[in-house]
């Protein structure tokens, strides 16, 4: 792939901050059941202008029927949603300003390339002129102007992924939404195509919403990320607070890997806590705030690339430590994940970035190693 | 890939032959010239000639036809109705009813139907003949095309439909500019199907047929109960002869398509 | 702006027209034979009494004709032998050629599963393609080819198997033929359709750990392939009970079937009222095997999505 221009650079960019900005999206406690299942569970969300917003969480959380909702497709059973004031309740999918781009593409197997674009244009009666020339556009924009006069089945994956796009940006809508758009995309397209996504997503200035199960896709484009778990919000933050603070082991282990000990709080002030852990062997300092009282139960989460892995133990003794046998390495070109069984039971992972291309380990199987941490390398979650 | 053993190459021959035997021996004895069906005598087109002179024959046959085209065209509107509110519209007020009421006349012995039905006609004092056979003929066969329809519709991405709703279009055009264009072929071979099904039927038409009405298989019928007589042979054969060559015709008409598709999506795999 | 009531009524009219189409005349005219078969014969024009007419009659004169109403018909049913022994028969031919068909069809519907995937289309069109001719030609063909002067005699004399015709033509076994031939694509197509879609890795998978090839046919392929088997058999039987055109034309006068039986009912005896008993009867005996039918079917669909 020859290098290609950048697009405009991401700006900083925070209106959930701001207490006086108004969101473009209102959703205020909606539900959706499904005869005695509840898809959706009693859900309230802002989304502002401009913002790339990201719907995450496995098969079955509700963040389809969720995006659903929005399109039209679902009707809430309870609470409201409105996009620029404007309360959707009872405005029929086609009279909605939102447009979404499917998961299965959804071009209509009958018509062409510029048909399929053209569509949602000749629904708003635009003059013949105006349409071919957005249409036009359109095809450029998504560089498929040699392809104007093929059948969908005519086209490649990625071709047809772009069709999709440009189909649904056509009209220009307030808000577009996305449902798994890369899904069907082989891996290495699916990373260009995020790339192409976010730009596109800044030229032309649109909202958009995306529904994925695939965590570095949102990682990678949103602005926020909403994680979802049975019907619920467990999260809505910016990528790398859901990276680094994530509120409950749940979020911390969906996003990325991550080890928890177990302990109990013996100490709690002004930022400086300590978990006594059998898993240790003893204590965990970790720095910032929880709302757990003495004694109760709580969970140190560490990522295993801020663990380091050492065949000499600390010297100095009061830093955070835990020794084992290494069980397991996992080689996975970048880096080397190794997984050590801890001498209390247990275990625990440490990641290292392999950044020589070094044939022989330093440390191998059944090794016996000491694994270290910084007290502010990781987070103390409650639940 | 896979390979036909002995076995199946001899169930598959017996098969066919069970299945054509009959109709190859019919059509070439329908040019013999005697008139016994199992002595030959000879080649000769006499028979057909026979056919197109007999009124009787002619007329018959073109009552068959409207009766076939008017009835296959409305149970294919009707038929296609009621699949899409069986694929479509969820749950409904007598769903349940309504889908045995159209899937039991597919099984319903056509003596029942074909009795049913004219019991029906004579409730309501309607005059018998030629269009209470069609409207005969449009209730039975609007469950086949309701059947076919309803199968392709299953198949059918429903996403297709709410991506042109999510255009802006309505959902009455969505019909007319998205489901019905790429359910058409299945619609077309659900009218041949009510077209043949209609041609074919001789109980319910007999049933409810009054005087005047005599369609094609019912003049047959009523000749083949005399015995076998080679004008019979001739005009089955010519029966078969088109029903052949439509379907032929139909096929290949698809598989070209069908090749021409595959390829394009075999070059399209290929495209960066 | 349109109205958005004007979206639901089209909506709505899509399944009130052909679902009130499905009502008059499939519903109603169930009851009303389910009435006349409780009804007298007479020798009138309709052939029945009593007629009702609740306009012109009135609420007393409809009860009088209500308490007219007979059970003489389906009495008759039971005791005379002639519908009896019509049932008896129609579900012994029907049943047994059913049985019969599955093993012609099974070996035929196997094969053409197992056919390379480029001829598949064409077998499938073979074996519709006879389906789409008329039925009574197909019954007819059998005629010439059965009868005593047929070519099924001559070819068998030629050959010196016999030395004088046998009697094939009006017999039951010219009936079973005629039912095996006519019903085979039913048997067939639903087959194929269940056996085509089997995924080969599983004959595979059974051979892998160590079962035969007849073996992995009757412990993977054919217990898989059941509801086809169910789908092709209810295919064949319901309607063949209900079959009048084999046994007419190809069956002698001691052939006796109960759709043969109604017919001559209907337009020898021109007994509307017994007529009607006896499709009420036929009904309610082929209920089962219609639900059975519709349960399998929708499994499948459900199974399919």
């Amino acid at each position: 792939m020859s290098a290609k221009a950048l697009g405009p650079v991401r700006r900083k960019f925070a209106p959930w901050n701001d207490s006086s900005a108004v969101p473009l999206i209102q959703i205020r406690d909606v539900s959706k059941a499904f005869g005695s299942f509840t898809a959706v569970n009693s859900v309230s969300l802002d989304i502002y202008e401009r913002e790339f917003f990201a719907l995450l969480g496995p098969s079955g959380c509700g963040k389809t029927t969720l995006m659903r909702m929005l399109a039209g497709f679902e009707t809430p059973s309870a609470g409201s949603i409105s996009i620029a004031g404007e309360d959707l309740a009872g405005i029929p999918p086609h009279k909605r300003p939102v447009n979404m781009m499917f998961q299965s593409y959804a071009l209509f197997p009958h018509m062409s390339v510029e048909k399929n674009i053209a569509f949602g244009l000749e629904m708003d009666r635009l003059p013949k002129g105006e349409i071919a020339a957005r249409v036009e556009e359109m095809l450029k924009l998504v560089k498929l102007e040699e392809f104007a006069k093929r059948k969908p089945h005519q086209l490649s994956g990625g071709q047809r992924q772009r069709v999709a796009l440009a189909r649904s940006i056509a009209k220009r809508p307030k808000v577009l939404l996305l449902d798994e758009p890369l899904g069907a995309l082989d891996k290495k397209l699916r990373e260009e195509t995020q790339f192409e996504l976010l730009d596109l997503q800044m030229a032309l200035g649109m909202t958009f919403v995306i529904v994925t199960h695939d965590q570095d896709e949102a990682m990678t484009m949103a602005d926020r990320i909403a994680v979802m778990n049975h019907g619920q919000f467990v999260q809505i933050s910016p990528p790398a607070e859901l990276y680094e603070q994530p509120v409950s082991k749940y979020v911390a282990d969906f996003i990325g890997d991550i080890n928890l000990l177990e302990g109990r709080v013996t100490k709690n002030e002004r930022g400086h806590i300590v978990l006594g852990s059998e898993v240790t062997g003893g204590r965990i300092e970790a720095s910032g705030e929880t709302v757990a009282g003495l004694g109760d139960k709580a969970w140190f989460a560490v990522r295993p690339e801020k663990v380091s892995i050492d065949l000499q133990p600390p010297n100095d003794p009061t830093v955070n430590t835990a020794s084992g046998t290494v069980w397991d390495i996992g080689y996975v070109g970048d880096i080397s994940v190794y997984h050590v069984k801890l001498d209390n039971g247990g275990t625990m992972r440490a990641s290292i970035a392999n950044t020589r291309r070094v044939v022989e380990r330093p440390i191998s199987w059944e090794d016996k190693v000491f694994l270290t941490w910084a007290p502010d390398s990781g987070i103390v979650l409650t639940k | 890939m896979k390979r036909l053993s002995l076995f199946n190459v001899v169930s598959l021959t017996l098969g066919f032959t069970f299945l054509y035997l009959p109709i190859v021996l019919l059509v070439i004895y329908s040019f013999n010239a005697g008139r016994s069906v199992a002595v030959w005598g000879g080649w000769s087109t006499k028979w057909y000639g026979s056919v197109f002179e007999s009124q009787q024959l002619l007329d018959a046959a073109w009552i068959t036809l409207e009766v076939g085209v008017l009835s296959a065209s409305v149970a294919t509107i009707l038929g296609t109705m009621a699949a899409i509110a069986l694929a479509r519209h969820g749950r409904f007020h007598g769903r349940t009813l309504f889908s045995a009421m159209v899937y039991a006349p597919l099984v319903m012995p056509e003596v029942i139907t074909g009795l049913s039905l004219l019991l029906l006609f004579v409730a309501l004092n309607m005059d018998r003949g030629f269009w209470t056979i069609v409207l005969s003929h449009i209730t039975f066969t609007m469950c086949f095309v309701a059947v076919v329809v309803q199968s392709r519709l299953s198949s059918f991405d429903r996403s297709i439909e709410e991506a042109a709703l999510d255009l802006g279009c309505t959902p009455f055009m969505t019909f007319f500019r998205i489901t019905l264009p790429i359910i058409l072929p299945a619609v077309i071979s659900a009218w041949m199907l009510a077209f043949t099904l209609s041609l074919d039927d001789l109980v319910i038409a007999s049933f409810t047929t009054g005087p005047g009405a005599t369609t094609l298989p019912m003049k047959i019928y009523s000749d083949v109960r005399l015995g076998v007589k080679p004008e019979i042979n001739a005009i089955c054969s010519l029966m078969v002869a088109v029903v052949t060559i439509a379907v032929v015709i139909a096929s290949v008409l698809t598989k070209h398509q069908e090749v021409e598709r595959e390829r394009a999506e075999r070059l399209a795999a290929n495209a960066p | 702006m349109a109205n958005p009531f004007q979206a639901q009524n089209r909506r709505w009219m899509v399944t009130a027209i052909p679902y009130l189409w499905m009502v008059v005349f499939f519903l109603v005219p169930f009851f009303i034979v389910l009435k006349i078969s409780f009804s007298n014969s007479e020798i009138a024009q309709p052939p029945y009494s009593p007629v009702f007419d609740f306009l012109i009659d009135g609420w007393d004169e409809t009860l009088d004709k209500l308490a007219s109403l007979t059970t003489d018909n389906y009495l008759r049913l039971i005791q005379d032998s002639i519908y009896s022994s019509s049932y008896l028969s129609s579900l012994w031919i029907a049943g047994s050629s059913t049985a019969m068909m599955l093993f012609i069809a099974y070996p035929i519907a196997y094969g053409m599963a197992r056919a390379p995937k480029s001829w598949r289309p064409t077998l499938v069109m073979m074996v519709i393609l006879p389906f789409w001719t008329s039925f009574l030609i197909r019954v007819y063909a059998w005629i010439a080819i059965l009868s005593e002067e047929g070519l099924l005699n001559s070819a068998l004399t030629w050959l010196g198997v016999i030395d004088e015709p046998i009697q094939i033509l009006s017999t039951n076994t010219a009936v079973y033929i005629g039912i095996l031939y006519s019903y085979l694509p039913f048997m067939v197509l639903p087959l194929y359709s269940n056996l085509e879609k089997m995924d080969d890795s599983l004959i595979e998978a059974a051979k892998d750990l160590g079962c035969t090839q007849i073996g992995a046919f009757w412990r993977v392929t054919f217990p898989l392939s059941l509801p086809g088997v169910i789908a092709g058999c209810f295919l064949v039987f319901i309607p063949a009970v209900g079959e009048f055109v084999i046994p007419d034309l190809l069956g002698g006068s001691d052939t006796i079937m109960i759709g043969k039986t109604m017919w001559e009912e209907f337009f020898n005896n021109r007994d509307w009222p017994a007529a009607s008993g006896v499709a009420i009867a036929l009904l309610i005996i082929l209920m089962i095997p219609i639900m059975i039918f519709q349960t399998n079917e929708a499994r499948q669909q459900e199974a399919g999505r």
